[in-house]
């Protein structure tokens, strides 16, 4: 087929590209804008107000998170508050968890832990944004929590065979938040070098961040 | 006030009710140890049908043995699952 400009007249039909909404809405989609239709006219909630919270939502991301986790590679006693009370020390940065509760679990050269949510999709979104769709995706969410290992490797992460692998089921009010290891080779870093190592992977303890 | 400590031995509820349950399927009728007290928390069994989620209830943290929740768990030994869990849910292990 020849290049497509935009030189020539319009004689011709180009093939739609599909629009988000083409396809019809599932059982839930519908639900969910039912829910905040009746909510808006009930007055519970204004429209001003949901798209404000759609926008904060959309506006996070795991940039977030990798500024925490430099800090507390950086400052020792940043992290001993961050592992004690989490909520508090991200807010230090200016990271607000109004309505859930952090955990932050530590991977040690013993211990990797790995997040997950069999229940639903629980996720740190404040600390790093909306979800990935494996995180969502039932393969990961029935399988990470009873064969991590094999998981992992499928990720590309070979943990030594003694590492203790500590999965965290987030089922109820606590979310959580990885805190890797800081690899080797990266002590002449400054803080902000080391954000761009800590990736969103690393902080759901899927991978382990690398030295550029 | 928490029925239960930090390192306490619990066994969790091997129920199977109707509703709104965040005590996984996978998890009912296992041993665990509190790993710790999260705090006190609406009942989602009653916020889930727009209810008030009271009376409140303790949320802990229970740490599982991985190769005694699965049967053939194949990986590491030493391995295991934290989960949250409300009160009501668990039951003391002598």
């Amino acid at each position: 087929m020849s290049q497509h400009t935009h030189d020539h007249g319009h004689d011709h039909r180009h093939p739609p590209q599909p629009d988000i909404d083409s396809e019809p809405m599932g059982y839930y989609q519908i639900m969910g804008a039912a829910l905040g239709e009746l909510l808006i006219e009930k007055g519970v909630i204004t429209a001003d107000e949901l798209r404000a919270t759609i926008e904060l939502i959309d506006s996070k991301s795991p940039e977030g998170g990798a500024k925490v986790v430099a800090r507390a590679w950086t400052d020792r006693e940043y992290k001993k508050r961050l592992l004690e009370n989490g909520n508090a020390t991200v807010d230090e940065l200016g990271i607000e968890m109004p309505d859930t509760h952090l955990v932050v679990v530590e991977n040690t050269d013993t211990v990797h832990n790995v997040i997950v949510c069999t229940l639903c999709s629980c996720y740190p979104r404040m600390l790093l944004g909306l979800p990935p769709d494996w995180y969502k995706a039932h393969a990961y969410r029935s399988r990470v929590v009873h064969e991590p290992r094999a998981v992992l490797g499928e990720f590309g992460t070979e943990l030594p065979d003694d590492t203790e692998i500590r999965v965290h089921d987030s089922t109820a009010d606590m979310r959580y938040l990885v805190l890797p290891r800081r690899p080797d080779g990266t002590e002449d870093m400054s803080e902000k070098e080391l954000v761009e190592l800590v990736t969103r992977d690393c902080m759901i303890g899927v991978t382990l961040p690398k030295a550029l | 006030m928490a029925r239960f400590a930090s390192g306490d031995k619990v066994l969790v509820r091997k129920a199977y009710p109707p509703g709104h349950v965040r005590t996984p399927w996978y998890i009912r009728g296992k041993s665990g140890v509190i790993e710790r007290i999260c705090g006190e928390f609406g009942n989602p069994e009653e916020l889930a049908y727009g209810r008030d989620g009271t009376p409140k209830q303790t949320l802990y943290r229970v740490r599982f043995a991985q190769n005694e929740v699965w049967d053939g768990y194949a990986e590491n030994p030493k391995d295991t699952v934290d989960i949250e869990i409300y009160e009501h849910w668990l039951e003391p292990v002598a």
